[in-house]
């Protein structure tokens, strides 16, 4: 493989990497609201559709494997393709979390949700910021952003807290909750999973431009 | 002169990974893990060297560590084997050429006039990158340089141990008196390793080595050059990057500019020139963007 084509097909995959941020992205949105809307069609659609998010990883696996075997590569040409191999590792699992989310939606069956949703909401807002701003980082190399990530971590732990809070709470004023409020309680979880997810992307990122892989998630949860 | 910019590096805040090497499993080998060398075999200090009015190489510092693997690399031209070959002060061999700085090995200058330069390359030994025994059987050109010094002791029992540090007793011991030019080619550069390692050499110096050689021949000497490396300094130059990164533990990158003088860009330990070199322009070679 001659040097010029090796670099298109690394433009390539880095290309790849953003269009499955881009679909994790959208499943994390469609879960919440189907969550919201009580959406029982689109939170099947979101289970379904993450099988097809599972093959892009493993077709970028792949990828990645063959540019490793078959060039060598080193330096900055190396550290992006083991860069990629741990985001792409970390999209998919992100993707598991948001069909989670649409699994627990189904489970619940359309019931009327058994706590305010406005703290879940806000987690998974802050959330799919923090993914989009990792992979901005990614793509643009950008250190600064991706430290940013890092910190905005702890927000979302924050409103972790806050949730659970407040579901314990509506399970100890009303037991008849206490199913509903669990569902919810899994929801928080996933959702903080998924802002765990991107900051481990952003270490990657920082990998990616300095060869350090530093350890921005030290979460309690 | 412009000296060469060498970053001291911060502590990685991972550590690097231990090396994967066949031989570092079975010798118990250690490869140097951090950049600072306390241990120098050979310390060169502002080397620079002209052929004629034609500077080659420019203010080179560097330490290369005791027993140990070092590369030298670079695109053609840079000065590697130059440089190399002044760490034997094979270079005096060419008409015209003058040096400044100073090459210690040990706490000796060996530029100085007052070293013989047979003694030094007796001490710095070199591999070269064709293989070239003497039209002598095997067992000869292994006692070869012993009998030059006037070595009084058992030459089989020294041509045997040479041959087997080598690694190529095995293969040779039932025609020790055949031609050494009736060997392979990967055979006949273990035999010129075992010819250097019989005048019990303190350093090798490697210029290289495997270019003439089949993968597995290849194979044979890198990890061979690990073997080795728990009792010698071996400094190996070559045009493989893949070699360099298998065998050193430290890499050291020249290049030569317009004015075609060939300087030190940067020197590390392997790892980290390979996977996150400091210099743009270490990225550029060892990424294959030019040379």
């Amino acid at each position: 493989m001659t040097l010029t084509r090796f670099n298109r097909e690394l433009t390539v995959l880095e290309a790849d990497v953003l269009e499955l941020g881009a679909m994790v992205d959208r499943q994390i949105d469609r879960a919440m609201r189907a969550l919201v809307d009580r959406d029982i069609p689109l939170a099947r659609a979101v289970i379904r559709d993450d099988g097809e998010l599972n093959r892009a990883r493993f077709h970028l696996d792949n990828v990645c494997l063959s540019l490793l075997a078959q060039n060598a590569p080193y330096a900055g040409d190396l550290r992006l393709i083991l860069a990629v191999l741990g985001i792409v590792t970390e999209l998919e699992r992100a993707g598991d979390h948001a069909e989670g989310i649409g699994r627990i939606v189904v489970l619940i069956a359309g019931a009327p949700p058994a706590a305010p949703l406005d703290e879940l909401a806000e987690m998974a807002r802050r959330a799919r910021r923090m993914l989009s701003d990792a992979l901005d980082a990614f793509a643009r190399r950008d250190p600064e952003l991706a430290y940013r990530v890092g910190r905005d971590d702890d927000g979302v732990d924050a409103l972790y807290d806050r949730a659970y809070r407040t579901l314990v709470d509506a399970m100890i004023a009303r037991p008849s909750a206490v199913e509903g409020c669990t569902r919810l309680l899994w929801v928080s979880h996933n959702l903080e999973r998924i802002a765990d997810r991107s900051t481990n992307i952003a270490e990657r990122v920082v990998f990616l431009v300095s060869g350090t892989l530093p350890q921005m998630n030290v979460s309690s949860h | 002169m412009t000296q060469p910019h060498i970053d001291t590096p911060a502590t990685p805040h991972w550590r690097p990974l231990s090396r994967s090497r066949a031989s570092a499993a079975t010798q118990g080998a250690v490869g140097a893990e951090t950049d600072e060398i306390t241990d120098a075999a050979i310390e060169a200090k502002e080397i620079s060297l002209w052929y004629g009015s034609a500077q080659a190489i420019g203010d080179i510092t560097l330490k290369i560590e005791r027993h140990r693997v070092t590369a030298l690399i670079g695109p053609s031209g840079c000065g590697k084997s130059t440089f190399l070959r002044c760490m034997n002060r094979m270079n005096d061999l060419i008409p015209s050429v003058r040096m400044t700085g100073e090459l210690f090995l040990d706490d000796q200058n060996i530029l100085d006039q007052s070293v013989d330069p047979v003694e030094l390359r007796r001490v710095v030994g070199m591999v070269f990158q064709k293989p070239n025994p003497f039209p002598k059987s095997v067992y000869d050109n292994v006692a070869f340089g012993a009998r030059i010094n006037g070595y009084k002791g058992n030459y089989d029992e020294l041509v045997q141990h040479a041959l087997e540090r080598a690694a190529l007793w095995d293969e040779v011991k039932d025609k020790l008196h055949t031609s050494g030019l009736a060997l392979s080619g990967g055979q006949q550069q273990r035999l010129c390793i075992a010819r250097a390692l019989a005048v019990n050499p303190q350093v090798i110096l490697m210029d290289e080595p495997c270019s003439a050689l089949d993968p597995i021949a290849t194979q044979r000497i890198e990890d061979l050059m690990r073997e080795l490396a728990e009792d010698y300094t071996i400094v190996v130059v070559t045009h493989n990057m893949q070699q360099a990164a298998r065998v050193s533990d430290r890499t050291a990158f020249m290049l030569a500019r317009e004015d075609r003088v060939g300087r030190l860009v940067e020197y590390g330990l392997t790892e980290q020139i390979f996977t996150a070199p400091r210099d743009q322009r270490t990225e550029a070679y060892i990424t294959g963007r030019f040379g």
